[in-house]
């Protein structure tokens, strides 16, 4: 298997007095000392290139902490974290923040836009940090502006700007170096639903266009459900399930996953080829197949008119990947749930 | 937080139970002491000669040390030499002093002009008129020379002031250490009188402008520093973050992110620097700085009330306009120009600029009125007043001679004799009884360690005559700035009215209050007090307003709700939760006071600061500063003792 963009091991952040010796003490199976807070507790966890993981978890939970680890902007108490193999708990200043300015971009909740700058002084502002000269910048700037759709705004200061726009700015910002790993810390929550949404169509168009390792930090099981490739769930600082949206509606590991989903349409999130058994190997289903890209609901029509008890389900290149229980399908779209 | 919060309670609620029976015996031992001291030792009625320990000669020894052995005076000198010559430069510029670069002095008429145009493209026309009307005024009055004399000073030393602010604020808000070591001397400093910091400049400077315009950049230095560590902390966490990500180093963050983000407070610092600069040029007169100070007071002490008062009504359109001024730029937020804007367009200030300097500069060659400006060509309202104040003396004198014979008869000297009459241990342990009454046996021990360094400087009856006057003055502050106080927060309006009058009497240097009490009251001690108070009078009024201000509304429609009456919801709604922002305006109160006490010394008082000014001319260091430390320590322990009140105040409100 090719090397994951980032990895974890045993990742711990506890903050308090004597953190080393309070992660010593738990993971020993002790309760450790009183006044310590952990936030990140012992997380494995890996990110393949290319991949969209969707950390997920309610405020306190962790999980700013976490991304907050990935990037060593706090360094953890116990674990290691290698980007691109290169554990950077070991790196000098200097090469952390030449790894900062080669493959990282970061967006934040409340934006953290320079207010001083203009909108394209900012955008240029991780350019300017790398020491290209003014014209590149410059240049470079307008046209990833140009891709957030602000090129008429370049010359506005944050404060004059909306919060949706505020936040595109920091898109811009975070994607002008054209990081190879893109961290989200929450990019959408100060923003009202309206524009949430419009924000998050605007995030799923600019994904389409790149391909990168994407980190993106929620506390919205929605929003989670709309974006991710995989949703690591958090609690307590620990990431109680890491699966695809599909296995997490189907198969929540714990009680706690399982309030999540209970109010979510799940015919919405599961796909055709997660839900299909295997091929049966004597007697294939006969007949047109199913997509196995799409979601239960879009072929929900066509499936209350099929006949047949068994459909085969088939991929995009028209090779079958196996066979969908019509009934059991339906039950799932109905939202009959077995007992 | 709910534990710390238990435990604060748990704090507060151990010195409410154990507190009342140690404070109330000291304080009987206090009452005891006074009653008694007929039967005293003289040791415990004053401190005995023996106690008295010569601070002033070991401060001379230190000073004598750095000054000859440490090769400090080369230092000093040198630095103070760079400071003449950018008072050389900007004294050529302004009012023509025969020094390198020779080209001054520019024309009054360009002067006002800038100063109108900045004015404008701060704060549009109303401050364009203020900035160039002041100057305007200035140059019509004839008072061109002596103002740019004091104006050149704070040209040069508050850059230098904000300069070093900076630097020393970001070097307390990197390291942990340097703070803990430059705040508490921050604390000394801005309670320290303004003399005090003026012998030490005479003794390794000199007198004269230089030493003037050094004590000045000491002066201002402290809020610099103040702010800039403020400003720096408050930059949210996020947008330091950003700058990590974006690959910065820790000096482009600084530089680029941090600095940049805390501009408003670091500009609001650069506002106060500039006022205190203000204030102390005016004030250092004292040791031979020319200029407006200088001419002040010596027409004050020729009691040449008309004159005095042209130069007041300066000084005050000089600190309202830099004060304005420089607070409207921290205010200003950058805009954005609307696309497609021609460059002439985008830079019209700039060109109107120009275009009014040249033409002001034609004009100041073709008609000499408008380039240089002799007293002789001056008009003067100095009759009129003169005349208008005679009548009104003569008019009001039966009255004020009556508050006069009253106040210093029945008042002020039973009052001061009673202070003079209580041996020193009785204070000490009164002052002891307070503190353990507001903070437990910690501030009881803080209050003493303020208080018993003054007993054994020798200086304890100078102090007391020091504290009678703060007393009393702050007393008659309060009596009239808690109503007026309590009348100004009765609507919006008239808060805003009232704030705005006490805001900008702040900014006035502290000196000028003594223009109209030595026109009412001539030079005498009730001059003094009358000083002290009215500018005492200003914090009480303004934290008044606003402590009532910040109740919530919530909580007074409650009230109303449950049928109270104004005077009933004011009584007991109202006030308990405006105390603690009350005390704080007593406690700058009381600061104010003790430093105006020492400012109007110059008009024949006996307490400290007559002592300081004796020390200023025959610059003894040890003397001036052991003074001075006296009148920060009653300020400190004032300050101690009321904002740990305010802060129990504030506890049991939170419960």
């Amino acid at each position: 298997m090719a090397q994951p963009a980032i990895s974890c091991r045993n990742v711990w952040k506890v903050f308090g007095p004597d953190p080393a010796a309070h992660v010593a003490a738990l993971s020993a199976g002790g309760s450790g000392a009183a006044g310590h807070v952990v936030a990140v507790r012992d997380v494995t966890l890996d990110v393949t290139r290319g991949e969209m993981l969707v950390v997920m978890g309610l405020s306190g939970s962790g999980k700013s902490t976490l991304v907050r680890c990935l990037s060593r902007l706090i360094e953890t108490t116990a674990g290691a974290i290698d980007i691109d193999g290169v554990e950077i708990g070991s790196l000098t200043e200097a090469s952390l923040i030449a790894l900062r300015r080669e493959k990282m971009g970061m967006v934040f909740q409340s934006f953290g836009l320079l207010p001083h700058r203009t909108v394209l002084q900012n955008v240029a502002f991780p350019l300017e940090m790398r020491g290209m000269d003014r014209m590149a910048r410059t240049a470079r700037a307008r046209e990833v502006l140009e891709l957030v759709g602000l090129r008429s705004r370049e010359d506005y200061f944050p404060r004059e700007l909306s919060g949706g726009q505020q936040q595109r700015v920091g898109i811009a910002r975070s994607l002008a170096i054209e990081p190879d790993i893109w961290f989200l810390d929450e990019p959408f929550s100060a923003l009202d639903p309206l524009i949430r949404r419009e924000m998050q169509d605007e995030f799923l168009r600019l994904k389409k266009q790149m391909d990168r390792t994407i980190v993106f930090i929620t506390h919205d099981f929605d929003e989670a459900l709309r974006l991710a490739d995989r949703i690591a769930i958090m609690k307590d600082g620990a990431i109680v399930q890491c699966d695809s949206p599909d296995r997490i509606v189907l198969a929540p590991a714990s009680d706690y996953v399982a309030k999540f989903t209970a109010g979510v349409d799940r015919s919405r999130v599961v796909h055709v080829g997660t839900f299909a058994m295997p091929l049966p190997p004597d007697a294939p289903p006969e007949g047109s197949p199913l997509p196995a890209g799409a979601t239960l609901r879009e072929i929900a029509r066509s499936l209350v008119a099929d006949p047949r008890p068994t459909i085969p389900v088939a991929d995009t290149s028209g090779r079958l990947v196996g066979a969908l229980d019509r009934n059991a399908a339906l039950d799932l779209v109905l939202e009959a749930r077995p007992a | 937080m709910t534990d710390s919060a238990a435990t604060d309670t748990a704090v507060v609620r151990s010195t409410t139970e154990k507190g009342p029976r140690v404070w109330q015996g000291l304080l009987i031992a206090a009452v005891l002491l006074a009653v008694g001291q007929a039967l005293l030792p003289p040791g415990l009625i004053r401190p005995p000669d023996w106690a008295i320990l010569p601070f002033a000669d070991w401060i001379n020894a230190a000073f004598y040390y750095a000054q000859n052995e440490l090769g400090l005076m080369q230092v000093t000198r040198a630095f103070a030499g760079g400071v003449e010559w950018s008072l050389d430069v900007t004294g050529n510029l302004l009012y023509g002093r025969n020094r390198w670069p020779r080209i001054g002095p520019i024309p009054w008429s360009t002067v006002a002009v800038t100063a109108g145009m900045l004015g404008y493209a701060l704060g549009g026309w109303r401050l364009a008129a203020l900035a160039g009307g002041t100057f305007v005024w200035i140059a019509v009055m004839g008072q061109w020379r002596w103002s740019m004399e004091t104006f050149s000073v704070i040209v040069v030393a508050a850059p230098v002031s904000v300069f070093i602010g900076l630097c020393m604020g970001t070097l307390a808000w990197r390291s942990k250490t340097a703070e803990r070591i430059i705040n508490p001397i921050l604390n000394i400093a801005q309670s320290l009188p303004h003399f005090a910091y003026m012998i030490p400049v005479v003794v390794f400077i000199g007198l004269g402008p230089k030493a003037g315009a050094v004590v000045t950049i000491i002066f201002s230095v402290p809020p610099m520093i103040r702010m800039t560590l403020l400003g720096l902390r408050k930059v949210p966490e996020e947008v330091v973050e950003a700058g990590k990500m974006s690959g910065a180093t820790r000096w482009q963050l600084l530089t680029r992110v941090r600095l940049p983000t805390a501009r408003t407070e670091i500009l609001i610092g650069v506002n106060q620097v500039i006022m205190q600069c203000l204030a102390m040029v005016v004030l250092a007169s004292f040791i031979g700085m020319p200029g407006l100070g200088q001419r002040l007071l010596q027409l004050l002490q020729a009691l040449r009330i008309g004159p005095s008062v042209e130069i007041g009504i300066t000084i005050v359109l000089l600190a309202v306009t830099l004060d304005r001024l420089s607070r409207a730029w921290a205010m200003r937020q950058p805009a954005h120009p609307e696309p497609g804007e021609s460059w002439a367009s985008r830079n019209r200030l700039w060109l109107i600029w120009a275009g009014l300097v040249a033409a002001a500069f034609g004009l100041a060659q073709l008609v000499p009125y408008f380039h240089e400006d002799e007293r002789s060509q001056a008009l003067s309202i100095a009759p009129p007043i003169d005349a208008g104040v005679n009548w009104f003396i003569g008019f009001v004198s039966p009255v004020t001679d009556w508050i006069r014979r009253v106040l210093v008869v029945w008042v002020l000297i039973p009052f001061r004799d009673a202070i003079l009459w209580l041996p020193y241990t009785t204070v000490l342990a009164a002052v002891a009884a307070l503190g353990w009454a507001v903070g437990g046996w910690r501030s009881a021990l803080v209050c003493v360690g303020f208080i018993l360094p003054i007993a054994l400087s020798g200086w304890w009856d100078r102090a007391m005559i020091t504290v009678y006057t703060v007393l009393a003055a702050v007393t008659l502050a309060g009596i009239i700035g808690f109503p007026l106080g309590i009348w100004g927060a009765g609507t919006g309006r008239r808060a805003a009215v009232v704030r705005l009058v006490c805001e900008t009497m702040q900014t006035f240097p502290r000196f000028i209050y003594m223009i109209p009490v030595v026109m009412l009251f001539g030079v005498s001690d009730v001059a003094v007090l009358a000083a002290v108070m009215v500018f005492a009078t200003v914090p009480i009024v303004r934290y008044t307003i606003e402590g009532l201000d910040s109740v919530p509304p919530e909580t007074v429609e409650a009230a109303e709700m449950s049928g109270a009456t104004r005077r009933q919801v004011l009584g007991n709604v109202r006030l308990p939760l405006a105390m603690p922002t009350i005390l704080v305006g007593f406690n700058q109160s009381i600061m104010f006071a003790l430093f105006m006490v020492i400012i109007a010394a110059f008009i024949g008082t006996q307490d400290l600061g007559q002592e300081m000014q004796r020390a200023l001319s025959a610059t003894d260091v040890g003397k001036g500063l052991v003074l001075g430390l006296a009148v920060a320590f009653l300020g400190l322990m004032a300050d101690h003792l009321l904002m740990r009140w305010a802060e129990r105040l504030r506890q049991a409100q939170r419960l």
